[in-house]
């Protein structure tokens, strides 16, 4: 099992959400990894081990990047909303409003999502 | 919400309204769009993308520049854009509750997506982009006026781009004709359509834009659409009576395997 985090009884759930539960629970574990290191790095005495714990940070960074983009891929609201948020450079919170997007036809900003037809 | 811009905000259109556009612009391109089901979709990439990198460079030794130079080939992206027009009285009806008439963001839908494939399948010179039937390079079949006759046609075309080395699963694009005859067709009480798609491994689609029908490989590294803005509806303006709006993409699409197709055409085809 991936974890005994489960609200519901696993066998009454999809194996869609059977597998994004498996995501979430990696990614948390990253992301709390990537705290831990960075604290211990924080408060480390020796710089060789400074450095390898921050090595190690990043590494969990990437790790945390790789389920992420999975999630992505696997849930179109995720997929919406990173595609409206990450890599932009208007205030966060403006974009909710609807800050102004660059581009030569910004009143076509955001898109229908249809994307990738291919094996649908 | 495909529209989220200071200026899509501006148009006199509630979030319910807005919605029902969405979801009908969305509903008429996902059934109309063919190609999207059969070739690689590499995207999307927003706005600033102009141009594909194709891998090339074009050597020339002209221009006295001194030393040997080249310019590198690239696919530029088209930008299509189809403008529709809805009452605001018709949209304010969507607070009401009621599900508006929307004929004309469904036709604005169709002509995009039809644009879509027409450059796709037939190629669009004008804008750089080849075609999967222009560039096939096996000869074209003939399709047979039975449709009983339809399944040796395909294990033809299947064993033409298994002879060029093309692996399956293979598609089947099926113009209006094509697709209706074969649906309806059977032999001996058997649907002729299972026949066919017994020998694709892939699917068949109807494709409004293809006159006759298309064989290709569905593998995938052999047919790519690049999409810069992927499909959107934009707001151009208003007046008193009407909301001025448009269905909008960018793409550029290139055939990567000439010899991944082949063009079943019909006996009048003109092409």
């Amino acid at each position: 099992m991936a974890s005994d985090a489960y609200h519901e009884s696993p066998d009454l759930l999809t194996e869609e959400t059977r597998n994004m539960h498996r995501a979430i629970v990696s990614l948390k574990e990253e992301l709390e990894a990537i705290d831990w290191y960075q604290q211990r790095a924080d408060t480390c005495s020796d710089p060789q081990l400074k450095d390898v714990l921050l090595h190690n940070k990043n590494e969990e960074i990437e790790h945390a990047t790789m389920i992420m983009e999975w999630i992505r891929r696997h849930n179109d609201h995720f997929n919406e909303m990173m595609r409206k948020y990450l890599f932009t450079e208007q205030p966060i919170t403006a974009i909710e409003k609807g800050g102004k997007a660059d581009g030569p036809a910004p009143s076509a900003a955001e898109t229908l999502g249809i994307g990738s037809m291919k094996g649908k | 919400m495909s529209h989220g811009s200071v200026e899509a905000r501006s148009a006199p259109i509630t979030s319910a309204a807005w919605k029902q556009i969405d979801d009908e612009a969305k509903r008429v391109l996902q059934i109309n769009l063919a190609g999207r089901k059969l070739v690689d979709f590499d995207g999307p990439h927003g706005w600033q993308y102009a141009a594909v990198n194709t891998g090339r460079l074009t050597i020339r030794t002209d221009g006295g520049l001194g030393v040997p130079w080249g310019v590198r080939d690239v696919a530029p992206l088209i930008e299509v854009r189809v403008p529709f027009e809805l009452p605001i009285m018709e949209l304010d009806n969507a607070s009401r509750g009621a599900v508006l008439e929307l004929e004309l963001v469904v036709s604005a839908a169709e002509k995009t997506a039809h644009a879509e494939d027409n450059a796709i399948f037939n190629g669009f010179k004008a804008g750089g982009i080849e075609g999967i039937i222009p560039t096939a390079s096996h000869p074209a079949m003939t399709i047979p006026d039975d449709y009983a006759d339809y399944p040796s046609i395909v294990v033809d075309a299947v064993e033409t781009l298994r002879r060029a080395g093309i692996n399956g699963p293979y598609a089947l694009a099926l113009g209006p004709a094509c697709y209706a005859g074969l649906a309806q067709a059977a032999q001996d009480g058997y649907p002729i359509r299972e026949r066919v798609e017994h020998f694709l491994d892939g699917p068949m689609v109807l494709a409004p834009k293809v006159d006759g029908a298309v064989l290709l490989s569905h593998r995938g590294g052999d047919f790519q659409l690049s999409v810069g803005q992927d499909l959107s509806i934009g707001y151009a303006g208003h007046d008193r009576d009407k909301v001025y709006l448009y269905l909008t993409e960018s793409f550029a699409f290139r055939v990567l395997e000439r010899a991944a197709a082949v063009y079943l055409k019909p006996r009048r085809s003109k092409k």
